[in-house]
């Protein structure tokens, strides 16, 4: 089995999030970058189950610059067998997708996966992007992951609701919470990780569809309103008619 | 032209339908044009109709049984046709699970600059989108004529009127292969309760609970104000609740008009997730919480104490 994991880089959860040049940039000094969560939490933490299971290797792929090597050694250090580093700086989703499909197309891959957003730009589109591009069925928000064959039977969580559902590889999946736990690398795998081959890859196009203009930061609250523990009535009459919230 | 995806769940719209619909019918008013939805599946009686109450005039409907789950490829297809025929420059989606799952593919299909989880009309030519999972706002804009746009949930308060629209039928060319996978099983998660990214009250539980045990309170308060039950993340990875309940920035995020946090202490990945909603109330028994920085209301006090007196509270001025 052949899988690839796409793998995108975002600023460690607990960042303060802050910008630069005018508000046109993300402030990067002194962040610390992680994988996107989904996509190491999930995505490649269950392709490396599979892998050790049914046996295959495990491609991670990442479109970004040199500085992206650190959170690739990661992925190698957790178990991937190699990865695929596209040389540019994307400016939008559309870009990304472009890459790694324009990569994965001659190497057909079993499963693509990747997580269901990244926790920077929140937009979770690149999936169906890759799917489209390379006429592959895509599942989204999926949870569980099983092969059965030469299917994958899949969980997913959406509004209110599991669903089920039976997909013939190849194809995209989009991995959310549940599909398996977070690893941390142990050492031999830190060891490992030093000598796994990192292919770097020249972009294939600088084609852009959506451009970040500026950013801002929500308006600071005011300070909240507290009320006595011995007055819960209050609180009640203020969030009907001074909130008017229900 | 603008296009419209107006969902259907169980032959009945989707309330994010009305929301996309009012949105597109605002937007298309906006640029001089005209305004059509489309709708997939089976409608009953009267349904499509009502989009003309958010200000669409014609909806186009691919009646066909076989479609009432969604399809990414199915559903894409039959949006991009209809696009196309109708010389649509605009889609609109919802960015809720249907949205994120196709749009990607109409917009490849139409070669337009994809606009995913904007919250509001646009100011020129830039839509504003939520990013850093809440804790930030960026600007963006399409570098292409096309676009197809996806509304956050809860972010667009359809003004509805008492219009209604004709409906006509479409036919679709659909075959095996745009069916990419198999639905072989749906269950309900949380029986009676609006999903939490479309639920406009939600009454979340954190560690200071407890225990599982202890949820009751939680659900009675969720229960006499309607709302949907949430939790916070080390709550779900204990097992305390199901993880579909998980609210943050790794799990859900949220944009209801109440948020009522119950003994969380507002760690700032939670904050990333639940900020957007428009009234935060915190009950907490530490009066350092950072959640209180980010609160409207809040009580400092034991929730045991506090809660059931709230849910009582709430039931008299209800009753009134």
């Amino acid at each position: 089995m052949k899988i690839l994991v796409c793998i995108s880089k975002v600023p460690d959860t607990t960042t303060k999030i802050s910008f630069t040049d005018n508000n046109s940039k993300f402030n990067e000094d002194k962040v610390q970058f992680i994988i996107n969560p989904y996509d190491e939490w999930y995505a490649l933490v269950r392709a490396l189950e599979l892998k050790e299971t049914l046996d295959g290797t495990v491609t991670v792929i990442n479109v970004g610059k040199a500085d992206n090597e650190q959170i690739i050694r990661k992925a190698l250090a957790l178990g991937a067998d190699d990865a695929v580093r596209v040389d540019t700086d994307p400016a939008d989703a559309f870009t990304v997708a472009n890459e790694i499909a324009a990569y994965a197309k001659p190497e057909n891959y079993d499963i693509i996966l990747t997580g269901k957003e990244t926790i920077n730009y929140n937009s979770g589109v690149v999936a169906g992007m890759i799917a489209e591009l390379l006429d592959l069925p895509y599942v989204s928000l999926a949870s569980k992951l099983d092969v059965d064959g030469n299917n994958l039977k899949i969980e997913r969580e959406i509004e209110g609701m599991k669903e089920t559902l039976k997909v013939a590889m190849p194809c995209v999946i989009g991995a959310q919470k549940g599909m398996a736990e977070a690893r941390i690398p142990n050492m031999r795998g830190i060891l490992a990780s030093k000598t796994k081959p990192v292919k770097i890859i020249a972009p294939i196009t600088n084609e852009i569809h959506v451009q970040s203009v500026s950013f801002s930061l929500p308006p600071e609250k005011g300070a909240v309103k507290l009320f006595s523990p011995d007055n819960v009535k209050d609180l009640a009459e203020a969030l009907h008619n001074e909130a008017k919230v229900f | 032209m603008v296009l419209v995806f107006a969902e259907l769940g169980n032959g009945n719209l989707k309330k994010t339908s009305l929301e996309v619909a009012a949105y597109a019918a605002e937007l298309a008013k906006n640029k001089n044009t005209e305004c059509i939805a489309v709708a997939i599946g089976n409608a009953n009686a009267g349904e499509l109709e009502k989009l003309g109450n958010c200000g669409i005039k014609k909806v186009l409907h691919a009646d066909d049984d076989k479609l009432n789950s969604v399809y990414s490829k199915a559903y894409s297809k039959i949006i991009t046709e209809a696009a196309k025929n109708n010389n649509a420059d605009t889609v609109v989606l919802s960015h809720n699970s249907t949205g994120k799952t196709i749009a990607p593919r109409i917009a490849i299909k139409m070669n337009a600059a994809l606009l995913p989880g904007v919250s509001s009309l646009p100011d020129g030519n830039n839509f504003s989108k939520t990013v850093f999972s809440g804790k930030a706002t960026a600007q963006l804009a399409a570098k292409t004529n096309t676009v197809v746009i996806t509304l956050n949930p809860n972010s667009f308060k359809p003004h509805l009127t008492s219009d209604t629209a004709s409906v006509e039928k479409i036919n679709v060319s659909i075959d095996a292969k745009d069916f990419d996978y198999e639905i072989t099983g749906t269950e309900k998660e949380s029986e009676g309760m609006v999903p939490l990214p479309e639920a406009e009250i939600v009454v979340s539980g954190g560690r200071g609970l407890k225990g599982p045990e202890n949820w009751a309170i939680v659900e009675d308060l969720a229960k006499v104000l309607n709302a949907t039950t949430a939790c916070s993340r080390p709550v779900a990875d204990i097992g305390w609740r199901p993880h579909h309940e998980h609210v943050g920035q790794t799990g859900i995020t949220i944009k209801p008009n109440l948020y009522i946090a119950i003994g969380i202490s507002g760690a700032i990945q939670h904050l990333a997730g639940v900020n957007q909603s428009k009234c935060i109330v915190v009950i907490n028994k530490d009066p350092e919480a950072p959640f209180f920085k980010a609160a409207d209301y809040g009580i400092v006090g034991d929730a045991f104490d506090v809660v059931p007196k709230l849910t009582e509270a709430i039931k008299q001025i209800k009753s009134s």
